[in-house]
């Protein structure tokens, strides 16, 4: 591991005026840390934001769940507020990696670093999240950029993440039998004023199946989904999973979705 | 007493694992020492041009860095093949140089090329990214089935093909197979496996410049081995001036028999250097250079009649030893899985032939089964399929070729001593509810699931031994055990042994045996082993040995003790040493109450004299002390079998395979300690399960490991298994004393092929390679829809 500075912010505004494009943000470091060890990455500063108080925490209102974004995976899993409101997500949490990974690992990580085999991104686009940061407010949906990318500056904090209370919802995953990441994990949620299916895994970016969404919008059973093709192209392809298996399995996920719903 | 021999004795060893005071290679550290990083290849296969240090030298904290070029300059000896190999043309096998620091040519990813030892590990990392190892890169040969039409990859090596062997009688199969109404035909991968031990591999060397004694502490399964090898081979230290010291080891799985690199390198170094060095492998490490284990392509074909008596078994296979041939490597697809590839049948014929080349991989060496998984993978397969093809039941066609007098003379090398091969069978189909799988599979049919059963009879030659035998059949060295007993003066036993425990429980088993041939508590028994200063000598641990070979050696010893103990209490007692019994230990005189206790016996035996209320004159002829030792060498291997049943549910829709249900009935002989066999025959199962479903080691053309980490390489965890069902049958051991049988490797033979043998069933026969991932099984599931559908 290459030398770096330390830095342990006692704010939001001091942890931003610390950043720059060659520092990062630490949380539960559950990849940064590992990357660092194996030579991945390096950075000039690394600014510690655990201790902030204001980043942590968990507040459900009548129509949305806001977790903070160093709340580590565990205390979502956990959290008695978010199993009765959005039940799914509280299960996502659970099935995140292994204990030691989720009593260390945090949402705002998750989200920021856009692993494309994540859990959380395909919540943040089922559950229509709102990402804020310290200076302005992002939806999902523009906030996943591409693989490991995303619209955040390299002094923007995410400080919490505002989920809609869906009326039903569900999130299925087929893990990698080695690492435990999505091979493919579909997140159908049922709102109001529409229906989303948030897809990680299977793309070099979590995305808004829209075609599986357009189906279950005229009837939202698992047969509506047989009709529906989804191509293997522009898919992931890896030694554990081929992209015509990965397409087939969107399906498939798709409608253990549903029918959990 | 009661006897300690049979009961659920706890692990001694439990309380240090558990409480983090576990002692191993990387805990130690010794006062100055360096850190070691070694510069290891990139290219599978490659020329070194030149390898220029000059920038490293001058990073800070370096102490020096060393190369081939200093190793050959040192006559520093190779790595080497423990086991000759004859092909079938009576040539004998052909294996390629392998210095610890390759010098010209490297031929597998991880291959070391150089080392750096530095004051600290950062220190020595930095300068290893300084050394510049300029490479003129060769077209690697990575495919196993490509190799023997490949370039050669070591001079003089024809073909990459170090041997051609044949075990049997090919004109005795052929007219047996002309006899035959059927030829049943199988062909099939035996995938590549990493040990995947959880300690990594390590040493720390510390040479004494005063006594000009290296100590090498290390990661090993053998270090009498490591040592015989280290000095008569790598000519690193005479044997007088070299200690090698395997302390708490976790795991070795085969992984750890073979010397490595690293231990002759940093043990040569530190008396070059004149400083102690530490080394570590990170997890990288262990991937590429560890052995791996199994790796073979071959052909079966099995000769039947129609009512499904077997005739006669061929085996062709291809081994691959990947880039240099180590210790077990020759032997492991040869007399280690040979011998065992016509399984617990009557087999009127039979030849193995086995082809082992080499690859620009990592070296291939035994593996927890070595040789023996593969054989029973085989059989078993192939058995399953003749019952397919004819229409049988998979039991009802082994029961009708098992032997079911003992001993039995199997087709190709072994006498089998004792065995009942039915009994097993008929408790694991019990236990297993086999006649209730119908239902079962209708119920899982109900939910769109299907739902297979499978099969597997294996029997295992373990207990690796006798001397006269194994070096009839090419090991370069004797595979007795050793053990001495020291009696303290105080009462307290010290057993010392060769076998090496890193993850066996020595310490507790061999304390049952000895407290119970002595009649000492086991708290004051304490078991010593892995360090060459203290004890006799050892070869080892591996081939489900330990036990039959080095338990026997401790009850040997033990029993020396108990004659020269009956002769000084007979003096003490004024009593013919005939007129002695010795129970619970106690000495008796016979038709009387005159008594010593052992305890007794072995103080007086330290004060041979008289003074005041002191009265142990000793016999004549005896030495002072009670301290003996014994060489065990037994007659034969042993002979462990058993049979296993296990069911799976596959989900079409995604093909994941659900291992709902696993039965193992096992006859280990005479059971020591059952809470310790049943986690041994746990843990063989999950590595055996992972062979099946997960675990699959992948090179890719240009010979780069594309599963070097757990985010690849698909170990089977705890929520993948079942509750294990385990059940026993006991004919004991007529080989020795205690009437046991290895149970180490059992499970992982018989897992893999049981296993399989479901999900194909469930697949309706329909033939899948090995492991058995949810792609795969998807894709199967959907062209059995499809043809289904046809036939419809």
């Amino acid at each position: 591991m290459k030398t770096f500075n330390y830095h342990s912010a006692k704010d939001v505004k001091e942890a931003s005026k610390l950043a720059s494009s060659n520092s990062a943000f630490l949380a539960g470091g559950m990849t940064t840390i590992p990357s660092m060890k194996l030579g991945l990455a390096s950075y000039k500063d690394i600014i510690d934001i655990k201790r902030i108080k204001k980043l942590t925490g968990i507040k459900v209102s009548g129509k949305t769940v806001t977790i903070g974004a160093t709340t580590k995976h565990s205390e979502v899993a956990s959290s008695k507020d978010v199993k009765k409101a959005i039940p799914s997500l509280a299960a996502l949490a659970e099935g995140i990696g292994d204990p030691q990974v989720r009593n260390r690992g945090t949402i705002g990580g998750s989200i920021a670093n856009n692993d494309p085999a994540a859990d959380y991104p395909s919540a943040c686009i089922a559950l229509n999240a709102t990402i804020h940061t310290n200076n302005r407010s992002i939806d999902a949906e523009k906030f996943f950029r591409g693989m490991f990318e995303t619209c955040l500056k390299s002094t923007e904090v995410i400080e919490a993440i505002e989920f809609s209370i869906p009326e039903k919802s569900s999130y299925q995953k087929l893990p990698n039998p080695a690492s435990r990441y999505a091979i493919i994990g579909v997140y159908v949620a049922k709102h109001k004023t529409g229906i989303n299916v948030g897809v990680t895994g299977a793309k070099s970016c979590v995305y808004n199946d829209k075609d599986l969404a357009g189906a279950l919008t005229k009837n939202f059973s698992s047969s509506a989904i047989d009709g529906v093709k989804i191509s293997s192209s522009g898919m992931n392809s890896d030694i554990h999973a081929s992209s015509d298996y990965r397409a087939n399995m969107v399906k498939a996920f798709a409608k253990k979705a549903v029918d959990a719903c | 007493m009661a006897s300690l021999v049979g009961s659920r004795v706890e692990r001694k060893e439990d309380k240090r694992f558990l409480t983090g005071k576990g002692r191993y290679t990387s805990d130690i550290n010794i006062a100055n020492q360096t850190y070691a990083i070694f510069i290891r290849s990139p290219h599978a296969r490659a020329k070194i041009k030149k390898v220029d240090t000059s920038k490293a030298l001058k990073s800070s904290g370096v102490v020096d860095i060393l190369t081939g070029e200093h190793i050959a300059q040192d006559k520093i000896g190779g790595l080497i093949a423990g086991w000759a190999i004859r092909s079938e043309d009576g040539s004998e096998m052909k294996c390629p140089a392998n210095p610890p620091l390759a010098k010209d040519s490297v031929n597998f990813v991880g291959d070391p090329v150089a080392v750096v030892f530095a004051e600290t590990l950062d220190e020595a990392r930095a300068a290893a990214e300084l050394v510049k190892v300029d490479y003129k890169v060769l077209k690697a040969v990575s495919n196993l089935g490509e190799a023997m039409k490949s370039e050669a990859i070591h001079d003089g090596i024809d073909k990459n093909l170090c041997y051609d062997w044949l075990l049997g009688d090919r004109q005795k199969v052929k007219d047996a197979f002309d006899k035959a109404d059927k030829i049943i035909k199988l062909d099939i991968v035996n995938n590549r496996l990493i040990p995947n031990a959880m300690e990594p591999r390590a040493c720390v060397i510390d040479y004494n410049t005063a006594s000009e004694e290296i100590t090498c502490y290390t990661t090993s399964q053998n270090p009498h081995l490591s040592r015989l090898i280290m000095s008569a081979f790598g000519g690193v230290a005479p044997e007088n001036k070299l200690r090698v010291v395997a302390p708490d080891v976790g795991g070795g799985f085969g992984s750890k028999i073979n010397l490595y690199n690293e231990e002759i390198v940093c043990s040569w170094a530190s008396k070059k250097i004149e400083r102690p060095i530490k080394w570590v492998a990170e997890r990288t490490e262990s991937f590429l250079t560890d052995t791996h284990g199994r790796d073979h392509i071959t052909h079966a074909e099995l000769a039947v009649t129609n009512d499904g008596k077997f005739l006669g078994f061929k085996n062709e296979t291809i081994a691959n030893l990947g880039a240099y041939a180590r210790v077990f490597g020759t032997v492991t697809p040869t007399y280690l899985f040979g011998p065992c590839a016509t399984g617990v049948y009557i087999m009127p014929a039979a030849y193995s032939n086995v082809k082992a080349v080499y690859t620009n991989t990592a070296p291939v060496d035994a593996y927890r089964g070595a040789g023996r998984p593969e054989a029973t993978y085989t059989i078993e397969r192939i058995v399953d399929k003749a019952a397919m093809e004819l229409g049988m039941d998979p039991i009802e066609i082994r029961m009708k070729n098992f032997p079911t007098e003992f001993p039995f003379k199997q087709t190709l090398v072994h006498q089998i001593d004792s065995g009942d091969y039915v009994a097993g069978l008929n408790k694991a189909k019990e236990m297993a509810d086999y006649d209730g799988f119908a239902a079962r599979k209708k119920e899982s049919e109900s939910k769109g699931k299907l739902r297979g059963i499978g099969v597997t009879s294996y029997f295992e030659a373990c207990g690796i031994a006798p001397s006269p035998v194994v070096m009839m059949l090419g090991c370069g060295v004797g595979l007795w055990e050793s053990a001495e007993v020291r009696f303290n003066p105080t009462g307290q036993v010290t057993v010392y042994t060769g076998s090496h425990s890193h993850g066996q429980s020595h310490q507790t088993t061999f304390a049952q045996i000895a407290a119970d041939e002595l009649g000492v508590p086991i708290e004051n028994i304490d078991v010593v082993h892995g360090d060459t200063d203290k004890g006799t000598f050892g070869m080892g641990t591996y081939g489900s040995r330990s036990l039959t070979v080095g338990g026997i050696a401790i009850v040997n010893a033990c029993k020396k003790i108990v004659n020269k103990g009956k002769r000084i209490a007979a003096k003490m007692l004024e009593a013919s040493p005939d007129e002695v019994d010795f129970k619970n230990g106690e000495f008796v005189v016979a038709k009387s109450n005159k008594k010593k206790t052992i305890g007794e016996v072995a103080f007086a035996s330290y004060l041979p004299g008289v003074r005041d209320e002191v009265k142990s004159p000793l016999p004549e002829g005896d030495e002072p002390g009670l301290i003996e030792s014994s060489f065990f060498d037994p007659a034969n291997f042993s002979f462990p079998a058993g049979s296993h049943i296990c069911e799976v549910e596959i989900d079409p829709e995604t093909g994941h395979v659900k291992l709902d249900k696993y039965t193992a009935v096992d006859d280990f002989g005479t059971i020591v300690n059952p809470l310790i066999v049943e986690g041994q025959v746990h843990g063989g199962l999950a590595q055996g399960i992972g062979q099946a479903l997960y675990e699959n080691a992948q090179y890719d053309d240009s010979g780069q490991l594309i599963t070097a980490s757990y985010m690849d390489y698909t170990m089977p965890r705890a929520d993948d298994l079942p509750d294990f069902n385990l059940g026993f049958t006991c004919t004991k051991a007529t080989t020795n004393p205690l009437g046991v049988k290895g149970c180490g490797e059992a499970g992982t033979i018989a897992a893999t092929p049981t296993v399989m043998n479901a999900v194909i069933n469930a697949l309706g026969g329909k033939e899948i390679s090995l492991p058995a991932t949810a792609e795969k099984v998807w894709k199967a599931c959907k062209e059995m829809k499809k043809s289904n559908a046809k036939a419809a």
